[in-house]
């Protein structure tokens, strides 16, 4: 067991270290979610003037998005640096170690959750410079951090998924706008109740991304609203769920061929 | 299909030099289009994402054309159309400008400059190409927009400025983006065409009229050239015309400056090579 946890420790490291030790790969996970956030926030601010609105701040209303769209980045390092390792030979060469194959994964995603809880400390952060008002507290910040770690494995596990299967860095990164279709298909920029197109409101209703934002976005401006966070974290977990069932699939084909 | 060029690039015969540029700017144009249609990959993001951008933000936010205050003749998906399409109409210019990149890291711009019997062809060239993709985008995404109901209040002549004034975003787009990637020649400064673009269109009143706009985002956006793209388009669209003379004063502007940023980075990569 204590050797289980010393290899999923090991990689865990390496896993963090070179996501950290990548400027092109860090930066992105800052930059374009504050951008994102500071451009929304100003040019939507007016969206708060619409009957039902539920906050007068759009940027505790906003904010949310963040965390999916850090949830994104996760899925595109964890999966290139993953592809970089199959074509660099490092996996093979891993594969032929006494190493387990839970752990092989479990250490990568083990990595990705602390990068998760970081990364949602940072946003947290930055919410609060740009004005959001968290509304459940100090409370609300341990379950936003749990919550962020989970949704960056869930991405994170897409992302192992996608590169074991392909085996390059360059079919991953082209999964990044496929997801983030869904994140514009959402209630991102609006709450449900004011989206008036009919196909629209459809689409966002079955979105489990709209969701996952509500989940978060309820902390920041109802306090603690049960039904928004089982729905956000059923979303969550299912996300995990069946991205380690893919990342199973794929590790077996893989290792196969290896 | 054939895959024969109009012409051939190496033909270092005594034709007149304006010939020559228009010999290696047509086959350039010609070799990237066939690229560009017969690969999905290229091709299809480039169409996926203006119709998303157009479903989500003219159907995502039709709830602001009730924001007090807001008022825009041919409604809002229209309001958001003009956005789209001036977005559409950069990408295809930067999106052309990542072809060129990928193929100096190729190696085959590098053998294009050996053989090209004026290199200002290959800029030439390529701009073809961006204005051929923006043509492909611009009407897909007009199509649809039309089919989801669309209003157009403009004249026939507003519309043809409309698209005129896309053609020249087309070709700011480009030139940013082909200056770049003559200067670093690799796919990797894939980031630095495209972030500039990107914040130049957000900082303008992309989902509420200027005077809608508060605070910070105000201050920037009314010194925003993208701010006079919008205004002019969304003028053109509804009939009421709004900094449409200022509109294409600054696009031309903007093309004269990132012309002289193109030849200088194909001088550049001249010297490079």
């Amino acid at each position: 067991m204590s050797e289980h946890v010393t290899q999923v420790g090991v990689l865990a490291r390496r896993s963090m270290l070179k996501t950290l030790r990548q400027p092109f790969q860090l930066f992105p996970i800052v930059f374009f979610p504050l951008i994102l956030l500071a451009v929304n926030a100003s040019g939507l601010k007016a969206a708060t003037h619409l009957p039902g609105f539920p906050t007068h701040s759009y940027i505790s209303f906003a904010i949310a998005v963040a965390f999916i769209q850090g949830g994104m980045f996760s899925l595109i390092n964890t999966g290139t640096n993953l592809a970089e390792d199959i074509e660099s030979g490092f996996f093979n060469r891993l594969a032929l170690t006494p190493l387990r194959r839970v752990s092989l994964i479990a250490g990568l995603l083990v990595g990705v959750a602390a990068l998760g809880v970081l990364q949602s400390a940072v946003y947290i952060l930055m919410g609060l410079v740009a004005g959001a008002h968290l509304d459940a507290g100090v409370g609300g910040v341990g379950v936003i951090l749990v919550l962020g770690a989970l949704t960056a494995v869930g991405f994170g596990a897409f992302g192992c998924a996608a590169a074991l299967q392909t085996g390059s860095g360059e079919a991953v990164q082209g999964l990044f706008p496929l997801f983030f279709v869904f994140i514009f298909l959402s209630s991102s920029n609006l709450p449900r109740n004011l989206l008036t197109t009919g196909w629209f409101h459809t689409v966002a209703n079955v979105n489990p991304i709209s969701y996952l934002i509500e989940g978060f976005r309820s902390l920041y401006i109802y306090g603690w609203d049960g039904t928004a966070l089982w729905r956000g974290f059923a979303v969550a977990l299912g996300l995990t769920a069946v991205a380690l069932l893919a990342v199973t699939g794929a590790l077996r084909t893989r290792l196969q061929r290896t | 299909m054939s895959t024969q060029a109009p012409s051939t690039i190496g033909a270092h015969d005594a034709a007149p030099r304006g010939g020559g540029i228009w010999r290696v700017a047509l086959t350039i144009a010609w070799r990237s289009l066939h690229t560009y249609v017969r690969r999905p990959d290229l091709f299809v993001p480039s169409l996926v994402f203006p119709l998303v951008f157009l479903a989500s933000f003219a159907g995502g936010l039709s709830a602001l054309g009730k924001v007090p205050g807001f008022h825009f003749p041919a409604g809002y998906t229209a309001f958001q159309f003009v956005f789209v399409l001036c977005q559409s109409a950069m990408f295809a210019g930067l999106f052309t400008g990542f072809s060129l990149a990928f193929d100096f890291e190729s190696g085959f711009a590098r053998r294009l400059m050996l053989a090209a019997e004026d290199r200002r062809g290959i800029a030439l060239g390529y701009a073809l190409v961006g204005l051929s993709r923006a043509v492909i985008t611009l009407s897909l995404v007009s199509a649809v927009a039309l089919a989801a109901g669309m209003r157009i209040t403009g004249d026939g002549v507003d519309i043809f400025g409309l698209y005129g004034l896309a053609a020249l975003l087309t070709l700011v787009g480009y030139g940013w983006a082909a200056g770049v990637a003559f200067r670093f020649r690799s796919i990797q400064a894939g980031p630095l065409m495209q972030t500039p673009v990107f914040l130049l269109l957000f900082l303008a009143p992309v989902y509420v009229p200027l005077g809608l706009l508060k605070g910070w985002i105000h201050a920037v956006a009314s010194i925003n050239p993208a701010t006079a793209f919008l205004d002019a388009g969304r003028g053109l669209i509804s009939g009421v015309h709004d900094h449409t003379a200022l509109a294409f004063i600054c696009a031309v502007a903007l093309i004269f400056l990132f012309a002289i940023w193109m030849l200088t980075g194909l001088r550049s990569a001249e010297r490079s090579a």
